[in-house]
């Protein structure tokens, strides 16, 4: 009798425990996303990525996610907050990262994404803090310098990016190759398997830092795509404050002592704060 | 979700490369598997140590390791070492080595069902081993592992849609790309699936046929 009353009890407690555990994750989650609300609670929860060198990348050596994004975060919770120990990191994917956004479970989006009419409409952005546009990335010694070098040559990309269809656009007679993922698409041009890997120049400059004096980006910009923090649609008191963030710390210097660190050059002059996508003609 | 078959009418050349990829690279290694597991499974049975241990490590190794790695290997692998071969060439590769241990587990089987006492009538009327494998042994055998064989052949089949993963081009490449520009994915992949039926079902028809006729010529 007493064995099964005890049975009963650990039947009854598990889903109550589950639940309640279940309630401490949305009180974590960053419900409300105010100013002052991520200041009582202490921290900033930001969604960046982990597998994208230079912006957001969890570094196999030692565990700890790096990148210019993730600096970047740590100086708007320093500045929000008064230490940067009060960011707390959330992993997010191209797919995850805008259901992420509008569930509550991030404050704030530092995830390499480009400014889009289409996004617009799902959440609302800060202005620009890094212009990226689709680049080339070559072998060394290919003897490309640009797209119009590359008739009759074959160009290799990811499967289902817009790369691919842009550079079709901009010039026809191109072969292409369209691999599963960005990883295995340098693998084959390492390999000598194409003659160029196109997408935007941000993934290409980590490639190009992973495989020193053997690839090189040439180019220049032949799309523009202007990276900006994703925030929660109708949030205007954050997405204020984000950007007065983002003018302080132009004007002090900080921005380029990060862009400095990890592009290794200054930032470019003049990027337009509220510039939106687009493919540039030929 | 809409079933207008007409949206894939701009990839018509996509699908045609791709069914042409795919049906050439399983005709190549359709010859090459069989020659591989033929060799394989007369030199596991040709009780010479070193030649049986060469049969016995090539099947357990191609048939127990997956055929992405393989046909990765050589499409990646190979070109870091300086050989250079096309996608495929690679893929092809890949899937005559892989079939071929099946290939060879088939014929092998099919050649132990032989009776002993053919090899042993054959040798005393003064063949060697290979004559009676060619001429006695061989073609007993390969009228019992017809059904198998054409197991392996279809899954080869199938199995070449390995190449889209190594950009290679074929019916499985041309579904990936098509989906991922016209977001018709049921549609689209639906469609492949038709396509790869056209190469497999005549195959197994073909190997009934082939079963039904060598079974009254016995």
């Amino acid at each position: 009798m007493f064995m099964n009353m005890k049975r009963w009890l650990a039947i009854a407690i598990i889903p109550v425990l589950a639940f309640s555990l279940a309630a401490c994750g949305t009180d974590d989650a960053a419900k409300n996303s105010s100013v002052d609300a991520i200041k009582k609670r202490g921290k900033l929860v930001a969604g960046v990525k982990y597998d994208t060198n230079l912006f957001g990348f969890k570094d196999p050596a030692d565990g700890q996610v790096k990148g210019f994004e993730i600096d970047l975060m740590k100086e708007l919770a320093k500045r929000m907050l008064g230490d940067e120990k009060k960011l707390e990191l959330k992993e997010v994917t191209s797919k995850t990262r805008i259901p992420l956004l509008n569930n509550g479970d991030v404050d704030i989006l530092a995830a390499t994404m480009t400014i889009s009419e289409e996004r617009k409409k799902e959440i609302d952005f800060s202005h620009v803090y890094f212009m990226a546009g689709q680049s080339l990335l070559v072998k060394k010694e290919s003897g490309i310098n640009g797209v119009k070098d590359l008739k009759g040559k074959v160009v290799m990309g990811a499967k289902g990016s817009t790369s691919v269809q842009n550079i079709k656009n901009v010039e026809p007679g191109i072969k292409i190759k369209e691999y599963e993922n960005y990883a295995d698409a340098f693998t084959a041009l390492k390999n000598g398997k194409g003659d160029a890997l196109t997408t935007d120049d941000s993934i290409l400059m980590g490639m190009e830092q992973q495989a020193p004096g053997q690839v090189k980006l040439v180019g220049g910009h032949f799309t523009q795509e202007p990276y900006g923090f994703g925030l929660a649609k109708g949030n205007k008191e954050l997405t204020d404050y984000v950007n007065k963030f983002l003018e302080d710390i132009q004007k002090d210097g900080t921005y380029d002592k990060l862009y400095k660190k990890w592009f290794k050059k200054d930032p470019p002059k003049n990027i337009p704060k509220d510039a939106v996508n687009k493919v540039l003609k030929k | 979700m809409s079933f207008d078959i007409s949206s894939l009418e701009a990839y018509k050349q996509d699908f045609i490369d791709g069914f042409l990829t795919t049906l050439s690279a399983s005709l190549l290694a359709l010859v090459l598997s069989l020659a591989i597991g033929t060799v394989i499974a007369v030199i596991r049975l040709s009780r010479v140590r070193l030649l049986e241990w060469i049969g016995t490590v090539y099947v357990e190794f191609f048939r127990n390791t997956p055929l992405v790695i393989q046909v990765f290997f050589f499409a990646m692998g190979l070109p870091s070492i300086g050989i250079d071969i096309s996608e495929f060439t690679a893929g092809a590769i890949g899937l005559s080595i892989y079939t071929g241990a099946f290939i060879a587990e088939a014929i092998r089987g099919g050649i132990q069902s032989v009776p002993s006492g053919q090899m042993e009538a054959s040798r005393s009327s003064g063949m060697t081993y290979v004559q009676a494998m060619r001429f006695v042994i061989l073609p007993q055998a390969f009228k019992l592992v017809i059904p198998p064989l054409g197991n392996q052949f279809i899954n080869l089949v199938k199995n070449s849609s390995v190449l889209a993963i190594i950009a290679g081009g074929d019916l499985m490449y041309a579904a990936d790309i098509v989906s991922s520009q016209t977001f018709q994915i049921n549609l689209t992949y639906i469609f492949v699936a038709l396509l790869y039926l056209v190469i497999t079902l005549p195959l197994s028809y073909g190997v009934n046929r082939l079963e039904r006729h060598l079974a009254q010529t016995v």
